[in-house]
């Protein structure tokens, strides 16, 4: 532990004062738990109006360096700077059930105009007309389009999403993925997409971040042209790629158990 | 077959097993037979709750009416409506019950009040807790009634003494349990409401708060139990008016019919109870969809 903060006054450069265009930018970043450093030497830039996604295993420590971006954990070593102006989307949509769904978007906001915009951004994310329902008789996809909207109000200049649509079922993701690349192509929050689907990482991302060991591994830019569709030699290659960093062979996967997810290799029973 | 079977395991799942020939299968109708066809005939929950009450009712009348019971020791519910009567029209029933409601009101309202903004405190902030919550349950365990030595040096046997005895012994049961539904409150909510700028105030009011509504409306539903308890015992011990002391000078006379009134007065006092704390819970909590029972 003692001999790890030493590299600390190294980057001890100004990082508060306001840098043009960059909404997160951490350096030597460290979070240990117990005897184990998580997050060990992170250093991540994100400038505005980019798409990046943490893409990384169960446990590799992405949702916490959200954590710690989001101000939530404070026993954190290292250089931070973060977009003052920030929203978060969580992956359960975290709405309060006593309140209406107006009332969750415009949540603690203190302008005059909230309501207003509150009621524009339900509209925007195809939830116009049910400001009055309550949250608990939405579905799970209309609940996380809640969340979005309660994000997309404040105006953020950085939006975080943490596996906003692990809960949901293929046929919602679907469209919500959809959905999330055009509010962001619309508003052009710099945004920073934790997930482990790979998919989903390289359907949205201008850039993937490969979290392994505490620190990231591989920085892809992802140069597709949009509308992006998950077939296409470029796709698969990505697909290889990534799944190669996270330490997964999918040819080896591809043949496992019979019935498995992916449906695009089952070969047709012999007659 | 053998060729094909190198290459081709995704077919291996999909071969009819010799279990799956032949051999019949238990089934079964998942109902049970028992459909709930289209239009039931439902009883309404009012009369279903009443039920209980009209039968207990019916029972007290017929062990009166067919003299199971000497009259003296249990008076009929005839005699007892009678001797209602007779002490509303003479004016002494509404004085004694006014006593006893702005009594039990005013002892409940600042017991709620006390308990509630203590529960808050020490819910939310954890020097509050270290504070405060060690002392409430250390003082939970002492019998109120134990204080009214205290209480009547403190001050005298008047209506502030009745009224504080009160206050106290219903403070607790709002303190216990909205301390503990405000712990209760799902801390991923207060993440959330931190993230989406709120603060400590807007925290309590918009979090806190109406998550902590379910566990206060019990400890209200008990406090007004414990209101009641109070009451009589404080009317009974030093008072000149009220309905505890109604049924204590009844006692003397030997009017069985009076004090039963008094009992069941008791009893009417505790149902209205009921029904405000379940009017507060469907307006409070008309956001919930809990399990209703089967």
């Amino acid at each position: 532990m003692t001999a790890r903060t030493a590299p600390r006054e190294a980057h001890s450069a100004p990082t508060t004062s306001p840098e043009h265009g960059v909404a997160v930018r951490t350096s030597a970043l460290r979070r240990v738990f117990g005897e184990r450093a998580v997050l060990d030497g992170v250093d991540l830039t994100v400038h505005s109006g980019e798409f990046v996604v943490l893409l990384g295993a169960s446990g590799s420590g992405k949702s916490t360096l959200l954590k710690i971006l989001s101000g939530f954990d404070r026993r954190v070593e290292g250089d931070i700077s973060v977009a003052k102006r920030r929203a978060v989307v969580f992956q359960e949509p975290r709405l309060l059930p006593w309140a209406r769904v107006l009332a969750n978007v415009t949540v603690g906001l203190r302008d005059k105009d909230a309501r207003a915009r509150g009621i524009t951004a339900l509209a925007e994310v195809g939830l116009a007309g049910r400001e009055r329902s309550r949250p608990l008789t939405l579905s799970g996809g209309e609940a996380q389009r809640v969340a979005l909207a309660r994000a997309l109000v404040r105006e953020p200049d950085l939006v975080m999403l943490d596996e906003p649509f692990g809960a949901l079922d293929a046929l919602t993701r679907v469209k919500m993925h959809g959905l999330l690349r055009e509010l962001c192509e619309r508003h052009r929050p710099a945004v920073l997409l934790v997930t482990h689907d790979v998919d989903e990482a390289i359907l949205l991302a201008d850039r993937v971040l490969v979290l392994s060991g505490g620190r990231f591994h591989l920085d892809q830019p992802v140069d597709l042209p949009s509308p992006r569709s998950r077939t296409g030699i470029e796709f698969g290659r990505l697909r290889t790629r990534l799944l190669h960093e996270l330490g997964v062979n999918e040819e080896l996967t591809r043949y496992e158990p019979p019935g498995a997810t992916d449906t695009t290799t089952g070969t047709p029973p012999a007659r | 077959m053998t060729a094909a079977a190198a290459h081709t395991i995704a077919d291996a799942s999909f071969r009819p097993s010799e279990t799956a020939v032949g051999v019949p299968l238990e089934v079964e109708d998942p109902t049970d037979g028992r459909r709930t066809t289209g239009r039931r005939f439902v009883v309404p929950g009012w009369v279903r709750r009443l039920a209980g009450p009209v039968l207990l009712l019916a029972l007290w009348w017929a062990v009166t009416g067919f003299h199971v019971v000497d009259s003296r020791s249990l008076t009929g519910p005839g005699s007892v409506f009678r001797a209602a009567h007779e002490m509303w029209g003479s004016g002494e029933l509404p004085r004694d019950l006014g006593t006893s409601l702005s009594r039990v009101g005013w002892g409940l309202a600042i017991g709620v009040a006390v308990g509630l903004a203590l529960a808050v405190v020490s819910g939310f902030f954890r020097l509050g807790e270290d504070l405060l919550d060690s002392s409430m349950n250390i003082l939970r365990t002492v019998p109120v009634v134990a204080l009214t030595p205290l209480i009547i040096v403190w001050m005298g046997i008047g209506e502030p003494a009745k009224i504080f005895l009160i206050a106290t012994g219903t403070a607790f049961p709002i303190y216990m349990n909205t301390f503990a539904a405000i712990r209760g409150v799902d801390n991923k909510l207060v993440e959330a409401g931190k993230a989406f700028g709120l603060g400590r105030l807007g925290l309590i009011r918009r979090v806190i708060v109406p998550g902590a509504v379910p566990g206060f409306l019990v400890g209200l539903r008990w406090s007004w139990g414990v209101a009641w308890l109070l009451l009589i015992f404080a009317e009974q011990v030093n008072a000149s008016s009220g309905i505890g002391y109604l049924m204590t000078q009844a006692q003397s006379w030997n009017r069985t019919d009076i004090i039963i009134m008094g009992v069941v007065l008791y009893g009417l006092l505790g149902l209205l109870g009921d029904v405000v704390v379940r009017l507060l819970e469907g307006t409070l909590l008309s956001w919930r969809r809990g399990f209703v029972g089967t």
